[in-house]
């Protein structure tokens, strides 16, 4: 449908930045979060957590905690059906609850109902589980090596070359063209190892949930999560109940960043009700959270590039290890795939290495994948242009992507967004702004392909003609806002006029989780093809009350009107007045779309840094930092411009301080707020964000996804301003001041 | 579990001597999150903040006694004693955040005996004297003395703090404290320096006490680090041996936080910058 294809228009309502229709319920309490729901005769549910990092579970003895007053139920792995679930299905059951190993410090092994916390948490005391310690691996270069304890055995593919570790399960390739031929046509040739690691989404709100199943089968769940279909199509699959008898609510949510796209324990509150016969609320601490959700992986990468003198890349190759946790399927296919997309070159080859360890699932974080591998490739590209004294801009909009090239992961892109965020960055005063003693400016860019997907979007109109637009995905970024000022964009009415709600699963076709920063571009699509529909039937019944054909009815702000002058003479029908006889023309008035959305253009981001390095001490202050990336369209600028300043936030907490440190046994020492650093406010300078507009052809509006690219280039713009501004290449993040004192020391 | 909020001095001691598992409880900063994080499950817990007199503090003999449940927002209010105690305050103004800080204490800051403990290594530069209460009375002891090691104290069974008293600031007199930590603020001391001098009238340091801390099991006096300044005017020579001397005095290990050799550094560095603070403060106050 061509219409379906951006179309350069201007707008009302679209670009401008009007109040956030959820923000007085989230100011003042109101709205419901995870843990903020409850039900008459509700229990508490507790998990008990293995200490060990790697240990086959010999017994796990109940008795005593069933036998306490006020217990209503204890499970284990042994209450779950024994069911033929593929293997991916198999890893989220025996994440959720273990099964003959424990395989992280953390997983966990039993689970209570009680009628209090406190006689939960009493309950799981009284468990006793007799472990077998195994040998256990966390860190990924180790756990790839022959002799490495093997996490789970024959999970690898064909695809993984000999003399690996088991745990080594798969590897993927890409690329063109022959980099040693490359190579030599280079004046430098620089290579270099890198490693960073595991860092958690840091979402504020704990996972939570409310699991009520009743006696006929069905049942209900309340939960924070980034994908309320997900949970409920895995749940049901997993416990052997239909998709039909559950229905998931999500509940409004405090940050997700890709950590809510997955099962942690909600299987666990649903077992405990079916148990129990009672609802369950089920809501894990800080230090779970850490423990037992997955953090993003930890990487070591070897990247290789040459460059001519005068800045042209001659070849590049990467390989990135990435460690997936206990299970199979981390993202370094996608590191492989993203490392080099921001730049066209002749010659290019990468290889994705996905390795098992005894550390939590990982999980999805905000373009996983890509921050690490763009660290790396970023790094050396900046050490490239250090030592052949070139302009790091200059030299990056040199090899730039455009439309037309062929990307370093295969396709050939179409209109892209790269050279105008460096150009932006060029022509920016933080460009040729001073600096001071100790202090660098790095610059960095980033590449996230985002997403479409399945997606169904009803749009009401209301006897009053009001309009009531249902969606079904987690509203996490603003989408509440966005999807009702596209509803009201298209349909000609003032904002004031839609609310939209977030459906639960029982009320509204699938929805893909709230991830590859698809909701923008792919609900915002279905919300401008529901809106057409509903303005199609309003057509039809107004032409039936002028007694015209619908094809001579036209929609212009907000009313119908005849199409031309041979269509007669009548004066425009708002919406109000064909809502208030829709009762006479044929009854309800909706439009609705249901599609799997095709087209989310890939977006591209500069970022640019000052930092000044204490030399004394290795501490890093950030200075000023602006972000330059390409949104398509705007649709809320503030919710674009958080995006920019989010992933850039996080992006220098990973570069900065984050990480997961755990003991010689494997288990982790800073499963808390404390000694997990992410940045505090006073950390960060005022983040200035920059929004380019570089239409996507496959979006009406021209949107691209912009919750994901934001994160990708800061820790190697960090890194390339902490190596200039204190005359050190770091090669290992997180760059915390014990490591940068040390470097400097060394000269 | 009992919880109680006695409104007298003695009637909390009662409480806490007739029961080995209770606990005082001041702001609640360190003892709830504890207790939340069910580290600890203590038998009782008796609650400091009703008893009027350890909500003051007051003027005594040139000095400034602060109340065991005086919050450091309100250390922070007081003008008198920020201007008599600038080091003081400004340790107890980086414990946590502006939240914690109209609730917590430099008394719980002390007796949670955490090595790291921001508050803790000013008051002892500044020689202050905790007033101990106790089921027999009162007895006074150096805040020094009250930390043993990590969580483990001087006080016996029912005893608590019900003062801290810092001393008549001496003419010419500047205190600071500084510490280092990765984040900004909501962060804990990887190292922390007290320290507080006088100058004689010719602009020579007088008198000088240096406090270390999250360099040890607990907070050290440099006593060696202090004689090396006295006498000299706090030129860059002075500090560098300063420095040194600071650094040798440290007994860090290494955790997560960091190293022992970087926190052996980063303590020799922050003695220099926080001397040079105490001298600028000493010096306004002959201008
Ligand atoms: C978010 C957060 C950030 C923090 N940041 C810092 C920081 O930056 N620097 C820092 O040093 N600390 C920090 N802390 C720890 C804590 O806030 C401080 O140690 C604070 O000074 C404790 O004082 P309180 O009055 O709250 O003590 P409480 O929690 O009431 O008591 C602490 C301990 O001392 C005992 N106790 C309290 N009062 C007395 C008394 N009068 N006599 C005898 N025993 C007593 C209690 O029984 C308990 O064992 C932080 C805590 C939190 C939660």
């Amino acid at each position: 449908m061509p219409k379906d294809e951006y179309q350069s228009r201007a707008f009302n309502i679209v670009g401008t930045r009007p109040i956030r229709p959820d923000g007085i319920d989230k100011v003042t309490g109101k709205a419901r979060y995870g843990a903020d729901m409850t039900a008459p005769g509700m229990l508490w549910g507790a998990i008990l957590r293995s200490p060990h990092a790697h240990a086959r579970i010999k017994s796990i003895d109940t008795s005593e905690a069933e036998a306490m007053k006020g217990v209503k139920a204890v499970i284990t792995r042994a209450d779950f059906p024994k069911l033929d679930l593929d293997p991916g299905m198999a890893d989220i059951l025996d994440n959720s609850m273990a099964g003959e190993k424990a395989l992280y410090d953390g997983h966990a092994v039993a689970a209570v109902a009680a009628s209090s916390k406190s006689l939960a948490y009493a309950a799981l005391d009284a468990i006793k589980v007799e472990y077998e310690v195994l040998p256990h691996v966390v860190d990924v270069d180790l756990a790839m090596k022959p002799d490495a304890p093997v996490i789970h055995a024959a999970r690898q593919d064909e695809t993984v070359p000999e003399g690996l570790s088991e745990n080594v399960t798969s590897r993927s390739q890409y690329g063109h063209g022959d980099p040693e031929e490359g190579f030599k046509k280079a004046d430098l040739v620089i290579e270099r190892h890198f490693t960073t690691a595991a860092t958690h989404q840091g979402y504020i709100e704990p996972n939570a949930c409310l699991a009520q199943m009743g006696a006929d089968g069905q049942g209900d769940l309340f939960v924070c999560t980034q994908g309320h279909y997900m949970v409920r199509d895995t749940c049901a699959e997993i416990l052997g109940l239909e998709a039909g008898k559950l229905r998931v609510t999500a509940s409004e949510i405090g940050g997700g960043f890709g950590g809510k796209t997955h099962i942690w324990m909600e299987p666990v509150a649903l077992m405990l009700s079916m148990k129990s016969g009672k609802p369950v609320k089920l809501v894990l601490t800080r230090d779970e959270v850490f423990r037992a959700t997955g953090p993003t992986s930890s990487s070591s990468t070897d990247i290789k590039i040459g460059m001519t003198k005068d800045g042209k890349i001659t070849a590049a190759t990467g390989t990135f290890r990435l460690q997936s946790g206990a299970y199979p399927g981390a993202t370094a296919f996608l590191s492989a795939m993203c490392g080099f997309a921001p730049y066209d070159l002749e010659h290019v080859r990468t290889e994705g290495l996905e390795v098992m360890t005894n550390r939590p699932k990982a999980a999805a974080y905000r373009a996983p994948g890509s921050p690490m591998a763009a660290y790396a490739v970023e790094s050396v590209i900046d050490e490239l242009c250090q030592k052949l004294d070139l302009d790091p801009l200059e030299t990056r909009l040199k090899n730039a992507a455009r439309e037309g090239t062929k990307s370093a992961y295969g396709p050939t892109y179409p209109a892209i967004g790269l050279e105008a965020t460096l150009k932006a960055a060029q022509e920016h005063p933080h460009w040729t702004a001073p600096l001071g003693e100790n202090q660098g400016r790095g610059v960095a860019c980033g590449f996230w392909f985002n997403f479409g997907g399945n997606t169904s979007v009803n749009l009401m109109v209301n006897p009053d003609g009001t309009v009531s637009l249902s969606e079904g995905n987690p509203d996490i970024g603003g989408s509440r806002a966005s999807m009702s000022m596209m509803a009201a964009e298209e349909l000609g009415i003032p904002l004031d006029q839609v609310r939209c709600v977030i459906s639960d699963t029982g009320s509204l076709g699938l929805n893909d989780v709230t991830d590859g920063s698809r909701v923008t571009f792919a609900v915002g699509l279905a919300t401008i093809k529901a809106a057409r529909h509903a303005i199609e039937i309003m057509k039809t019944r107004a032409a039936m009350k002028w007694g015209i054909e619908p094809e001579a009815v036209d929609w212009v702000d907000g009313a119908a009107v005849p199409a031309g002058p041979n269509a007669g003479k009548f004066p425009p029908m708002s919406i109000k007045e064909i809502a208030a006889i829709a009762a006479n023309t044929g009854g309800p008035i909706a439009g609705h779309c249901e599609a799997n959305a095709e087209g989310a253009g890939v977006s591209f981001a500069t970022h640019m840094v000052d930092t000044e390095v204490d030399p004394e001490t290795g501490a890093v202050k950030v200075l000023r930092y602006t972000v330059f990336q390409d949104a398509g369209k705007a649709i809320h600028p503030d919710y674009v411009e958080g995006q920019f300043q989010g992933g850039a936030a996080q992006g220098i907490g990973w570069a900065l301080n984050e990480e997961y440190i755990h003991d010689e046994d494997g288990r982790l020492l800073n499963a808390g707020f404390l000694d997990y650093r992410i940045p505090v406010a006073s950390d960060l300078p005022m983040i200035e964000p920059v929004i380019l507009e570089i239409p996507n052809p496959g979006h009406p509006y021209g949107v691209r996804g912009v919750g994901e690219t934001s994160i990708v280039p800061p820790l190697a713009a960090i890194a390339n301003s902490v190596s200039r501004g204190a005359g050190v290449r770091l090669t290992s993040l997180p760059m915390s001041p014990p490591k940068i004192r040390a470097a400097v020391k060394a000269g | 579990m009992i919880f109680s909020s006695p409104e007298t001095i003695e009637e909390a001691a009662a409480l806490l001597a007739a029961d080995a598992e209770a606990r005082p409880l001041a702001g609640g900063t360190d003892l709830l999150v504890r207790l939340r994080a069910r580290q600890i499950a203590p038998s009782a817990i008796v609650d400091l903040k009703r008893i009027p007199e350890l909500r003051e503090i007051t003027e005594e003999s040139g000095g400034w006694r602060i109340g065991a449940a005086v919050p450091s927002a309100q250390m922070n209010e007081h003008a008198a004693l920020k201007s008599a105690w600038p080091g003081v305050c400004e340790g107890a103004d980086l414990i946590g955040s502006t939240q914690i800080q109209g609730r917590c204490t430099v008394a719980g800051n002390l007796c949670n005996a955490g090595p790291a403990a921001d508050s803790v290594p000013c008051l002892v530069a500044a020689g202050a004297v905790a007033r101990i209460a106790g089921p027999t009375g009162t007895r006074d002891l150096p805040v020094e003395d009250i930390p043993t090691g990590p969580g483990k104290t001087a006080l016996k069974p029912g005893e608590f703090v019900a003062s801290i008293l810092l001393p008549a600031p001496a003419a010419r007199q500047g205190s600071a404290y500084l510490r280092f930590t990765p984040r900004t603020e909501m962060d804990i001391a990887v190292a922390g320096v007290g320290i507080a001098l006088s100058l004689d009238g010719a602009g020579k340091i007088e008198t000088a006490r240096i406090a270390l801390g999250a360099v040890g099991p607990k907070v050290i006096v440099a006593d060696e680090a202090a004689q090396t300044l006295i006498g000299t005017t706090g030129d860059d020579a002075a500090l560098d041996a300063l420095s040194q001397d600071a650094s040798a005095a440290a007994t860090p290990i290494s955790d997560k936080r960091g190293t022992a050799e970087f926190r052996r550094e980063v303590i020799g560095v922050l003695a220099k910058r926080a001397a040079k603070i105490a001298l600028t403060r000493a010096k306004g106050d002959t201008a």
